[in-house]
């Protein structure tokens, strides 16, 4: 604290303390920012590193230590056929691609109805079209359903059943993005002719791109990660990532098999990671502006 | 800033008739024709079978005998609820799966908080930090918690450096305490989840006027008293939104639990889904079906008074 000022008054010192406190902080605050970064979230993500590359005798108990000899090539060849990775990659794709779409597409076009008319009923299918977003779906009966369509264990049905979780947040976010897009747009669109559907696809669609982009990472972020819907539908019919890596995972009589665990879990991850890094800054300004808006 | 409300929010009301200008007779039929009410049914039929029926069945299949080792269903009545509540498997679950979600909405709103506090200035450092923060929101919850259960074994790194660190040889087993285990996994929870926490906390923080700040200094506030009296209560919005999602979020979790823990030790972390799994994959479809039943009701049961709750803080304000 300053001393140095001949009888200051009281308010004077305070403040000038806060100002010294505020500066040393200032210089302080990036050490522990990088501390911070270092122990909380490098240091358990430089073990996964490391490990992946340990033979499985030095992976026994994984810690920060370097391989004594690298053995990436090894392991992630090993990884790539017992967790049978191309078909699990593609099996992936195969569902969250046309879910996404699928989710994206009939969402927004129920939104913009939603958003445009307001009576009673529609206030009413608003509400529940949005129920989704905070009720837990249905995963048991989801099975039965799936059976007696004929989809049990598909990627169709998986699909769906995707759609069906993720409906009620795309028709939430993009609803109240809707109603912020002036009626007198459309009218424009509608005065040379167009129809619905054109004045939704001309005019509507091109300016919900921000909107569906934030909700686009979100939903495959959620999609490309689940495991716990894939169990009950597709479980052991078809390959995904997140299950093939519960099976390398459970392979491993006493989950000795760290090194492959860890090289299956950088290769699963290395693709959102990639797009995660390419595009953070545009994901990051999505995810909060699209939450907090 | 409004957060979204995930209750129901009454849509904005149109314009009278009248102001649409005279040429128009019937304005409500040409509403109808340039919105047409059918645009709804593709979304709603997805709805419809995929997310409705399989609830609607949630409550008929709770109160039939529906397994693995009979071909044909039966009406048992309430028989399953009563064998669960006296076997006590579904106030155990029930319990562990409420504890958790308080606990992991506590641990991911607070870190959520501190990293927004941490990095809230614009600088190069605090952009890296930022997205550093973010990446285990992108990994797999799954790989997650198979990266925690060997963080965590009593001879694994986080011991390791703890010995260290201590100077002394320290072997506490996390994963395998029949109390604290429950902690630990919520607080690997929310490890994974406190990233995006922390950037709805640093949008919430960004709304707040400068003017604001800069009155409140020039009063002589300290940072504590500012934060406590100003920036907490304007960030009523962002906590709403995270406490409510984290809650609603672990209650329905499953990932992290079973690849740290699997439900043990001795089944102390055995939260809802992790039985209706277990349940469903020894065939035993009514009772996982029972079981999903009750997390229903209990989000529903908890979701909409925390959120009203949450939301009419935000209008006292």
């Amino acid at each position: 604290m300053s001393t140095t000022a001949v009888t200051p008054t009281p308010a004077r010192t305070r403040r000038r303390s806060v100002a010294d406190r505020h500066g040393v902080w200032r210089r302080l605050q990036p050490v522990v920012a990088v501390a911070a970064v270092v122990v909380l979230v490098a240091a358990p993500l430089w073990v996964v590193l490391v490990t992946a590359g340990k033979t499985q005798a030095e992976a026994l108990n994984p810690n920060l230590a370097l391989p004594t000899t690298w053995h990436y090539l090894e392991n992630f060849t090993e990884v790539w056929q017992q967790g049978r990775v191309p078909a699990a990659l593609g099996g992936s794709l195969l569902v969250m691609v046309p879910a996404v779409l699928g989710v994206l597409a009939l969402g927004s076009l129920a939104s913009w109805i939603l958003a445009r008319r307001s009576t009673r009923p529609f206030a009413v299918l608003y509400a529940l079209a949005i129920s989704g977003i905070v009720l837990p779906p249905a995963v048991v009966t989801i099975v039965l359903v799936l059976r007696q369509l004929g989809l049990a264990g598909t990627a169709v049905g998986m699909i769906g059943v995707y759609m069906g979780m993720y409906m009620s947040t795309v028709i939430f976010f993009v609803t109240g993005f809707v109603r912020t897009i002036p009626h007198e747009l459309e009218e424009a669109a509608r005065v040379d002719g167009a129809g619905p559907l054109r004045v939704f696809r001309t005019i509507i669609l091109p300016l919900l791109v921000p909107v569906l982009s934030t909700a686009t990472i979100l939903i495959c972020l959620y999609v490309w990660n689940d495991v716990f819907y894939a169990f009950f539908v597709v479980g052991g019919r078809l390959d995904t990532l997140p299950l093939n890596l519960f099976q390398v995972a459970s392979a491993g009589l006493y989950l000795d098999n760290w090194h492959l665990i860890f090289a299956y879990v950088v290769l699963m991850s290395l693709p959102l990671l990639v797009v995660f890094i390419v595009a953070q800054r545009r994901i990051i300004s999505g995810i909060t502006s699209g939450a907090v808006k | 800033m409004t957060t979204p409300d995930l209750a129901t929010r009454p849509p904005r009301t149109e314009p009278a008739p009248s102001a649409r200008g005279p040429q128009r007779r019937r304005p409500q039929d040409r509403h109808r024709a340039n919105h047409p009410a059918r645009f709804l049914l593709p979304a709603f039929a997805v709805l419809a079978v995929f997310f409705f029926l399989p609830t609607l069945f949630n409550f008929v299949y709770a109160l039939t005998d529906w397994s693995s080792f009979k071909a044909e269903i039966g009406f048992v009545g309430l028989q399953n609820f009563r064998d669960l509540i006296t076997s006590g498997t579904l106030l155990a679950s029930l319990r562990i799966t409420l504890v958790y979600a308080v606990l992991v909405a506590i641990f991911q709103n607070l870190f959520g908080l501190l990293l927004a506090l941490l990095l809230e200035r614009d600088t190069r450092v605090n952009r890296f930090a930022r997205v550093m923060f973010f990446v285990p929101v992108v990994m797999s919850a799954l790989a997650v918690g198979y990266v925690f259960q060997a963080l965590l074994k009593p001879d694994g790194a986080v011991n390791q450096v703890l010995s260290a660190v201590l100077g002394q040889q320290i072997q506490i087993p996390w994963l395998g305490s029949t109390t604290w285990t429950l902690v630990v996994v919520a607080l690997v929870h929310a490890w994974k989840w406190m990233g995006l926490s922390m950037l709805i906390y640093l949008a919430g923080l960004k709304t707040i006027s400068e003017d604001v700040l800069e009155a409140a200094r020039l009063d002589g506030a300290s940072a504590w008293t500012t934060f406590r009296e100003i920036r907490f209560p304007l960030l009523a919005p962002a906590v709403t939104f995270n406490v409510a999602t984290a809650l609603l979020g672990s209650m329905n979790g499953f990932d992290i639990v079973q690849a740290t823990t699997g439900g043990g030790p001795a089944r102390t972390t055995e939260v809802l889904n992790i039985f209706i799994f277990r349940t469903f994959g020894q065939g035993l479809f009514a009772q996982a079906t029972t079981m999903s039943l009750v997390l229903f009701v209990v989000v529903v049961a908890l979701a909409f008074p925390v959120i009203r709750t949450l939301r009419k803080r935000e209008e006292v304000l």
